[in-house]
Formats: C-alpha cells, structure tokens, sequence
C-alpha cells in the first residue's frame, strides 16, 4: 500500500482552463489527475448533440486533451478519472483510443462505468415503484415527463473503484459525483472499507475542496484578492491524501494562486445546504465536523472529518424543455444615462403590451447600477454615472413571442432616448430553456456497470 | 460601534436550485461570536429583502468560524430558468458583505 497518493483537481467545469491539466501532469508529481466536466445543463447539450449524431454526446475537449497529456500520463503512470463521458462514454473511450492509436501507445486500458442513463427507462422504472417525484417540490414526475431531453442517476466512487481493481488508465463515467472522482482512488490504494463512512467522509471532502478546480487555490477568493499572486498562472488544487483520512491540500510549486485556510473555508461553505447532511451515494459527511490547519507554504491540512451511513437512495437529475427565452442589451450614456436606460425599458414594455405578445416573465436590469446587487445596491448621482447598460430578459412558452420580442430592440436606438450605441450583435434570438427535474430513486433499481476497453 | 460585515469576515455564494448558499466565515474568534450574534436568520432575511423571497435557513459551522445561509425562493426560477443576470447567485456573497452591524 502507498503512504501517501497525490490527486490533481484539471477542470472545475468543462470550459475551465484549457491548459490546467497539462500543468497539472508537468509540472510535479501526481498520482491521479481528476476532472469534472458536467454542470447539469451539460447533460441536456450532450444529449441534443447525442440525438443529432449518435458517435457524439460527450465533452469534445476531451479526446484533444488525452492526445496532449497521454504521453507524460504513460511515462508517470498517472491515471486519470473524469466524468467527461456525458451520456456517450463509450464513444468518448473509442475517441480517446483512436488517440492512442495515433500516439503509437502499444498498451492502454479503458474504463467505462456505464447505467446511469435511465432517459429510456422512465416508464419502467415507473412502473418498478420509482416516482421520481420532484425532491424540492414533490410535483408528479407526470408533469414533465413527455418533455424530459435527459435523465442520469448520480453514481458515487465505488464504480470507479472497480475500474481502477480492473487495470484501468483511464475512467470515464457518464454522471458521477464530483466528490466520487476524488474518494475513489482513496478507497482503491489505501483498502479502505465503504462502510468506514468517517473515512468516505474524508476522501468526499477532499473531493468537495478539488471538485470547482481552482476556487479552492484562491481563485474567486473574497477575502483578500489583492495578496493572491499570480492568478495568470494560477496552480489547481492537488489532494495528497493519507491512509488514516488525512488530507493536505496543496499545489504545484512555482505556479500562482494560494492555498491557506481560507482559501479552502471558502470553497468548503460553496453550494451547501445542511452542513451536517452533505448527502453523497457514498455516505453523509459532516461538514461541521472538518478541521482545517494552515500548514504554511501553500498546504493545508484536512482531518477528523466525520460521516454517517450512505441513505437508500441516488439522486437522479432530469432535464426538460421549458419555453424559450432571450436577452436584449442596449448601452446609454451619459448625461443621464440611468433616466434613458429607464425611459428605453418603459417604451419598450410598452411595445410588447401592445404587440400583445404572451410572457412568463420580462426581467429589467440595469449593468453599472443594480443587475447584481438589485436592491442593495446604492443610489447613485446621476452625473456620476458614466454609462448604464439596459438589459431586458424574456421568457415564455411561446417561442413566436420571443422572437419578436428579439425583433424589437434596435428599433429603440432610433425611435427612442439618445446617446445610445452597442447593438453590434444582431438581434437576440430565441433559445430553447433547459429546466431541471431533480429527484430520488431507489439504489436497488439501478446497477452501475464497468465496461474496459483496451489496446494491446 | 457600526462595522461593516467585510471588514470581519469574508463568504462564499453559488447555487442549489433556485435557492442561492451564502457561507460567511469570519476571520477570527471574536468576529465569530459577533456573526453568531448578529446574522440572525430574520435580519439576512430583512437584508435581502427584494431579492430573497422565500423562508431562509441558517447552520452554524464553528468549526471554521462560518455560518451558512440557504436562501430560498432567491434565483428566478433557478440556474438555467433564471433571467436575472446573476443567475447563479455568484454575487449573494458580495451582498452580504455589504450589511452594516452596530455591535
């Protein structure tokens, strides 16, 4: 058994720094490089995408990134963990391995973990006893379940864990925890027991702190901003993980950013609810229970992190079409931006009443005053305000209203208030809402399966 | 005395659903007990009147000097549904910050 495994967090979400993963594999030693690319409204593009073209449905970036690192990952033994496989993970392996192929690797092993797409089996799984009811809202699934683009069941470590048992260099899963990513190379090296839940609590925690890339390494930091160095070259957080549980957070030397205490507080408190109730597949973990200790130079020390016993259940997230909406912009200047910006959006609700044109709901923000604080923001005096840019935002079920919603924005430079400019885009088109349909159902009715694929 | 909230402790923000999470951590045991004492769950509400609009939860975190807030009913519909700008609740953390404490 290894003393000690070094994790390396490459992506907080597909879209993050290209490079981070290169860095990651360079510019130290790690022994696991782990990436989460799916945010939920990921799982509904790959789906559309999927239906379109049936060898696609997976992060694209992923085969290019694997052609860029495989060599240095073969060279170091490094293996690596994503969940960038979407809802066409096996396409993706096949990608990656044509990679392979082309790099001249002679031997190369792929995990898939594969039956966390339940799009199709719905109505089965309906009839089995699961009702996916909506879990903050308790609505009938039968409410949406004509319009449903995806459905996915979150798995935690454990399929991962048998990948790794089974040889594998690299695992794509479809949806899986971002935690689970990061616990499961724990559980593999060290042995550990999935029902030693202080111990799946650790290794999620650890997950939690690696899971949104570089906000832990001071990205995003609130506290003091100015003192972070370097975020050009900012370092991704790495977990160097102990068999007793222990963590230390750190980064790679000779990259920027920070690693303190409250650079990890901070990413700690994100997205949580319950801080006693951090509900995973893998377990409960208590986030009251975390201790954190500043170790200096750039490493933090996690321990006596506790959890309770994984709940009957996994949480399954749908998605579904709800209507359509757009976004119009328009820039006023000075003098008196903010009174024009405000005159633009009365003439132009007035419009839109007119035109009788069907919403759910239009929404007026003003960028440079109030779009991000609303009422907290503070009143300003006119003649300091150099510019305001009005931003209108529709949304309705019916798409034609939408569109002429879109249609009714650059009319405004000529045939309204002055010292207006930036309508360089083209007019705002309608775009299909994604909404979100997240519900629970019962482990026994879903199996996770590992699929290997391999050059030899 | 009036303090500002920034200037004893800092936050973190994001979403669940269409409620948005506001960790404050305080930077230090004396800022704790004055976060404890203050950010009761009827004056974050009051704070964020005409943003939030539903109940507001509350979890003390001592273990690192941090309190989280659930703000529901908050987002506009939530992550992908939501029109507002901020749709992701990035900034409730920042507006926090903003609130005034006569300790």
């Amino acid at each position: 058994m290894k003393d000690k495994i070094r994790i390396a967090s490459g992506q907080g979400f597909w879209g993050d720094l290209i490079d981070a993963p290169y860095h990651q594999v360079t510019k130290g030693d790690i022994d696991y490089l782990v990436m989460d690319y799916l945010a939920e409204v990921t799982m509904s593009i790959l789906q559309k995408q999927k239906n379109k073209k049936p060898n696609l449905g997976y992060a694209r970036d992923l085969p290019e990134l694997m052609k860029r690192i495989l060599p240095v990952c073969k060279e170091k033994g490094i293996k690596v963990i994503t969940n960038g496989g979407g809802v066409n993970p096996v396409a993706c392996a096949d990608a990656i391995l044509d990679e392979a192929l082309k790099l001249d690797i002679e031997d190369l092993k792929i995990a898939v973990v594969l039956g966390d797409d339940i799009k199709d089996r719905v109505d089965e799984l309906f009839e089995a006893g699961a009702e996916l009811k909506n879990m903050d809202t308790d609505e009938p699934l039968t409410k949406v379940k004509d319009k449903i683009l995806s459905a996915n069941v979150y798995f935690g470590a454990l399929p991962i864990v048998e990948a790794l048992q089974k040889g594998a260099d690299i695992i794509i899963t479809g949806r899986t925890t971002d935690t689970g990513l990061t616990l499961a190379p724990m559980i593999y090296e060290f042995g550990w027991d999935p029902k030693n839940y202080d111990l799946m609590a650790a290794g999620t925690v650890a997950g939690h702190i690696l899971e949104c890339g570089a906000q832990s390494s001071g990205g995003n930091f609130l506290g003091d901003w100015e003192s972070i160095d370097n975020f050009a070259e900012i370092g991704f957080p790495i977990a160097e993980a102990y068999p007793n549980g222990e963590v230390i957070i750190t980064k790679h030397e000779n990259t920027g950013g920070l690693v303190s205490y409250a650079t990890v507080a901070e990413q700690l408190v994100y997205e949580i609810g319950d801080p006693k109730s951090y509900i995973t597949p893998d377990c409960v973990a208590d986030f009251s229970s975390i201790r954190l200790e500043d170790l200096g130079n750039n490493r933090v020390k996690v321990y006596d992190v506790k959890g309770n016993k994984e709940t009957e259940f996994y949480k399954v997230s749908c998605s579904y079409s709800d209507g359509y909406s757009a976004i119009g912009s328009l820039t006023y200047s000075w003098p008196q931006a903010l009174s024009k910006a405000k005159a633009a959006d009365k003439i132009l609700r007035k419009r839109l009443e007119n035109l009788d044109l069907k919403f759910d709901e239009i929404r007026t923000e003003f960028i440079g005053y109030n779009s991000t604080q609303g009422p907290l923001s503070k009143e300003l005096d006119e003649d300091n305000i150099n510019e305001i840019m009005l931003r209108i935002a529709v949304r309705s079920g019916d798409k034609d209203s939408v569109a002429r919603f879109g249609k009714e924005i650059a009319p405004l430079i000529l045939t309204g208030p002055p010292s207006v400019t930036g309508f360089a885009g083209g007019r705002p088109k309608p775009s299909e809402v994604i909404a979100y349909w997240p519900a629970l159902i019962p482990k026994n009715l879903v199996e996770p399966h590992v699929k290997i694929l391999e050059l030899k | 005395m009036k303090m500002k909230l920034l200037d004893i402790a800092h936050a973190r923000s994001g979403d669940k659903g269409d409620a948005g999470n506001v960790g404050v951590i305080a930077y230090d045991d004396k800022g704790f007990e004055i976060i404890k004492k203050h950010l009761t769950t009827e004056r974050v509400k009051k704070h964020f009147e005409g943003i939030c609009f539903g109940k507001v939860e509350r979890y003390e975190m001592p273990n690192i000097r941090a309190i989280n807030f659930l703000l529901h009913n908050t987002l506009g519909g939530g992550g992908t549904v939501s029109l507002k700008h901020d749709a992701q609740g990035k900034i409730l953390a920042s507006a926090m910050l903003r609130m005034e404490l006569d300790v």
